[in-house]
């Protein structure tokens, strides 16, 4: 007999071992050590190699969007935080409940004052000629995972037995890892525990178009294959060959520990409200156990049944009165709900929604007024709701006619607001399934500090696992930091209460002239506003009176008002203007010379096609312009919330794929769009041909052109969102491309709010809209060019030229100068 | 009138208002002048606690300006970081005569060294 390494002689405290070092056995100790951390001396006994991992999330690791580091919920550190011993790698295989000892694989022997059986389920192998061919494997531990991403690696194909959640996940990941990927399932529908009939016929036609094969009503009748799996033969005699075969027909509590020590099992070990076995020093508790008859194989009951479980170790005991249980998962990417029964049944009455061009389906079975069960396809946002509805037995009478479409229009809401829809949960509202986190106890946590999503899901893990509830928590966060998340988005800034565009429509609406007429006319707060409302006020008085408003130097943004790019050392940066892309030798002298003369550090060649030289001292810009002036350049407005640049390819003029000259047309827009203030930074590019070199797909107003004319795109962008554009019409000749881009930038600079690009100012209003005003009513379009050609006429002068010549010197050069021991100059 | 305690600057008008000037110092950082709306000037070390941003390019608004590197607002009375953000840049005194700014020597010296 081997002797325990792990007594510890002077610890006198009771002595917890837990057999099994999954998500039950852990969160039973996390439990526990929540109430009260130091009254047991805590062993576990784990039979893989490894630290407490999260189960859920292996279908993420298998398709390759997580690795292991990502689902370990406890690591090392928490083991060795918490004193507790760690037996990894060993599985208990034997339990003395005579002399309170549990025995190891390896021999070990470990006494226990109580015991706790974690041991979960064991996946079910179908007893068919063939099942322990190597090649076939469960799904149910890293290993698998491992084994199938070996496989995937080799390809090939793949044939997953089960059409259940498990299988359908393992198959999508093999598929995703490059398979040819077929699914077994003996049922008629997929997942028809969670779905029902037209639920699961949606899905498997959705999985079909991803390249899986699914056959329902199949069963298998032998794995073929010699020394290897080779194949899978069906009862109809289809043979359909395989290199690897995953069952995943379902599991089954693992109970062969207890029942072999003489414990009470009937499905699973029975317990009681407490979690305690048989034997009063025996608990048991998560998939592995029987309460009241049921038997569970999802995560939220298990976090129920742990809250008892340690409630009772500390003796207050509160009991365990089973889990009314919903599914919202997400399968291979498709978002599915159900809850309750959804089989129907007398006095079952159904009301279904389906909406076929978005691929949802809602079906809410009611009963006597009471919701007793739904199933969600496609669009999941309200499953919360109902399941609260649900579990709460509340009378839905009041609201049946609206039920069916959500949560915001039955509490006469209109407009789905998600917020509206979080706020008018109530605290005990689960948000979290996963981990069974509630509203209450998520709002609790950001009220203690958790001002983040990263934040809430360290304290309190809501989201922290399958992620499907991120939206409800960022919600959360919103309402519950409220004020200022909201005044950020609806009032311009701290100074009024007025939004973008009620000031905008003020000032046309009053003629308004100046910012502190602005400022006065609509009660600002402050005297003189702040660096986010005075550059945002000028910008709008200087659309609204072009040729009229005199520019607020001091309510610029210091690139604007120094007309170059501020770096983090205080120098600047200098883009000049190259048409097009376009430069010649006397452009590159001239900056070579410039470089040169200036000691600038640096220079670079820019995303749009241009030369950006750097480190150039704030006194110098103004001799810098006045050289690039000389060689025909002009302000490139790098620095700017203005047109920026635009960037073409070389078109028909050289390009043998080349359909329309690209590059004059790319000259042609830039010399009218030039100089013009937006709201934000302004893109433009044109393409010669759909292979699209100048990356027109992802500017504000993107030109591509093909053999029939032009293709005109907006709204796209580059950078931290990217953003593909919008197709806005199709036009056949240069000038009607010309008219519709000088269209498109002044109903931008007209509506849009300072510093939205056109991404997301399309994204709010809808490009249907921008159609409407563009691309539809010609004379709109007409109206709206001709102001912006109008206001084109008083900004296009060079404000390099104006600087090197002296204008608004006061901006580059220093009052005095002073030298210690000298007077200042 | 520079005297041996004051620096004598410019006149106040060359500041523009809600603007800054710079005086360079031989062998330190430049000192920004600040003009507010009130028409009150002030003067501090140009470089702003955070990252050393030059306060001089920033938006004057109130008795406050924000940095242009990273939007920090920074009081022009006391040289401290307002809201959330922590953090002091030496501030300068300023004596207004005639029209003509001072600021003084003592402080300056210490501040751009």
């Amino acid at each position: 007999m081997k002797l325990s390494p792990l007594n510890v002689e002077t610890d006198t405290r009771e002595h917890l071992v837990v057999i099994g070092n999954g998500m039950a056995g852990c969160r039973a100790v996390e439990e526990l050590i929540a109430r009260d951390p130091t009254r047991y001396r805590v062993t576990i006994f784990g039979a893989e190699p490894r630290v407490n991992y999260n189960r859920i999330m292996l279908s993420p690791v298998l398709a390759g969007e997580k690795c292991f580091d990502d689902i370990v919920i406890n690591d090392a550190d928490w083991y060795a935080t918490n004193g507790i011993a760690l037996v990894a790698g060993d599985p208990v295989l034997a339990i003395d409940r005579a002399a309170k000892t549990v025995t190891t694989r390896g021999g070990l022997i470990e006494t226990y004052d109580r015991l706790l059986i974690a041991t979960g389920s064991d996946p079910f192998i179908i007893p068919v000629p063939g099942n322990d061919l190597p090649g076939v494997i469960a799904f149910r531990d890293m290993d698998d995972v491992e084994t199938m991403l070996a496989a995937a690696d080799a390809g090939g194909a793949a044939v997953v037995i089960g059409g259940g959640l498990l299988g359908l996940e393992a198959a999508h990941g093999l598929s995703l890892r490059g398979m040819k990927v077929t699914v077994i399932h003996l049922m008629p529908t997929l997942m028809e525990r969670q779905l029902d009939e037209a639920a699961g016929w949606l899905l498997k036609n959705a999985l079909e178009a991803r390249g899986q094969t699914i056959l329902t009503g199949a069963d298998t009748a032998e794995i073929v294959g010699d020394r290897k799996v080779e194949g899978v033969k069906l009862k109809d005699g289809t043979l359909i060959p395989a290199g690897l075969v995953v069952m995943a027909v379902g599991i089954r509590p693992s109970v062969s520990l207890a029942r072999d020590a003489g414990l009470a099992v009937g499905r699973g070990i029975q317990v009681d409200d407490h979690m305690v076995t048989s034997d009063p020093a025996v608990l048991a508790v998560g998939e592995c156990v029987e309460h009241d008859g049921q038997v569970y194989g999802l995560v939220a009951p298990l976090w129920d049944m742990c809250r008892s479980l340690a409630d009772g170790l500390v003796e207050k005991p509160s009991g365990y009165r089973g889990s009314v249980t919903s599914t919202k998962l997400k399968v291979s990417g498709i978002d599915v709900f159900s809850a309750g029964n959804f089989s129907g049944g007398d006095g079952c009455e159904d009301i279904v929604l389906r909406d076929a061009s978005r691929g949802v389906y809602k079906r809410v079975i009611v009963k006597d007024d009471r919701i007793v069960g739904a199933v969600l396809y496609g669009d999941t946002a309200d499953g919360g709701w109902y399941f609260d509805l649900l579990r709460k037995q509340e009378d839905v009478s009041g609201l049946r006619d609206l039920l069916i479409f959500g949560q915001a229009f039955a509490s006469g809401g209109g407009a789905a607001d998600p917020k509206t829809a979080v706020a008018a949960l109530s605290d005990d509202a689960e948000i979290c399934g996963c981990n069974g986190v509630t509203k209450g106890q998520v709002v609790s946590c950001i009220a203690r500090g958790a001002r983040s999503l990263d934040a809430v899901r360290g304290s309190c893990k809501a989201s922290a696992s399958c992620g499907s509830c991120t939206g409800l928590v960022e919600n959360l966060l919103a309402l519950t930091l409220g004020d200022e998340v909201q005044a950020g988005a609806r009032t311009m800034c701290k100074c009024t209460s007025f939004g973008h565009d009620d000031v905008r429509r003020e000032i046309v609406a009053q003629s308004m002239r100046s910012i502190p007429e602005v400022m006065q006319k609509l009660h600002w707060t402050t005297p003189d506003g702040c660096s986010s409302c005075r550059p945002a006020l000028n910008y709008y008085l200087l659309c609204a009176l072009p040729g009229d408003y005199v520019d607020d130097q001091q309510s610029r943004f210091v690139n604007e008002r120094m007309h170059a790019n501020i770096q983090k050392d205080g120098t600047y940066s200098v883009v000049p203007r190259m048409w097009g892309g376009l430069t010649n030798p006397r452009e590159l002298r001239a900056i070579a010379d410039v470089v040169e003369k200036f000691n600038a550090p640096m220079v670079k060649v820019t995303g749009g096609q241009r030369l950006d030289i750097f480190g150039i001292r704030k006194e110098d810009l103004p001799a810098v312009w006045s050289d690039l002036n000389a060689a025909g350049m002009v302000s490139g407005h790098a620095y700017g919330k203005s047109l920026r640049t635009v960037k073409t390819c070389v078109g028909s003029e050289w390009c043998r794929f080349g359909t329309q000259d690209s590059t004059g047309l790319g000259v042609k827009i830039e010399r009218m769009s030039w100089g013009s203030w937006m709201p934000h930074k302004f893109k433009i590019a044109v393409s010669g041909c759909p292979r699209n070199c100048a990356e027109a797909t992802i500017k504000d107003f993107g030109i591509v052109c093909v053999d029939s004319g032009y293709e005109l795109h907006v709204g796209g962008n580059g950078g931290i969102h990217v953003r593909a554009t919008d197709l806005l019409c199709k036009v056949a000749t240069e000038q009607e491309a010309m008219d519709t881009c000088a269209a498109f930038i002044q109903l931008y600079r007209e509506e849009a709010r300072y510093l939205e690009r056109t991404a997301p100012w399309i994204e709010r209003v809808g490009v249907d809209y921008i159609k409407d005003r563009i691309a539809d009513d010609t004379e709109g379009r007409a109206a709206l060019r001709a102001r912006f050609l109008f206001s084109q006429s008083f900004s296009q002068d060079d404000p390099w030229a104006q600087r090197a010549e002296g204008a608004e010197r006061e901006h580059h050069a220093p009052i005095a100068h002073f030298t210690p021991q000298e007077e200042p100059a | 009138m520079t005297t041996a305690d004051w620096l004598d600057i410019g006149w106040v008008d060359e500041i523009p208002v809600r603007g800054s000037r710079t005086v360079q110092v031989a062998g330190g950082d430049d000192i920004a002048l600040f003009r507010t709306a009130e028409g009150k000037v002030f003067a501090l070390l140009d470089r702003c606690p955070h990252k050393h941003g030059r306060l001089s390019q920033g938006i004057v608004h109130g008795g406050a300006v924000a940095c242009p590197l990273h939007n920090w607002r920074i009081s022009l009375s006391t040289g401290e970081a307002l809201g959330e953000d922590k953090g002091c840049t030496p501030t300068i005194p300023v004596r207004i005569d005639g029209g003509r700014v001072l600021i003084c020597r003592a402080s300056t010296l210490k501040a751009a060294a």
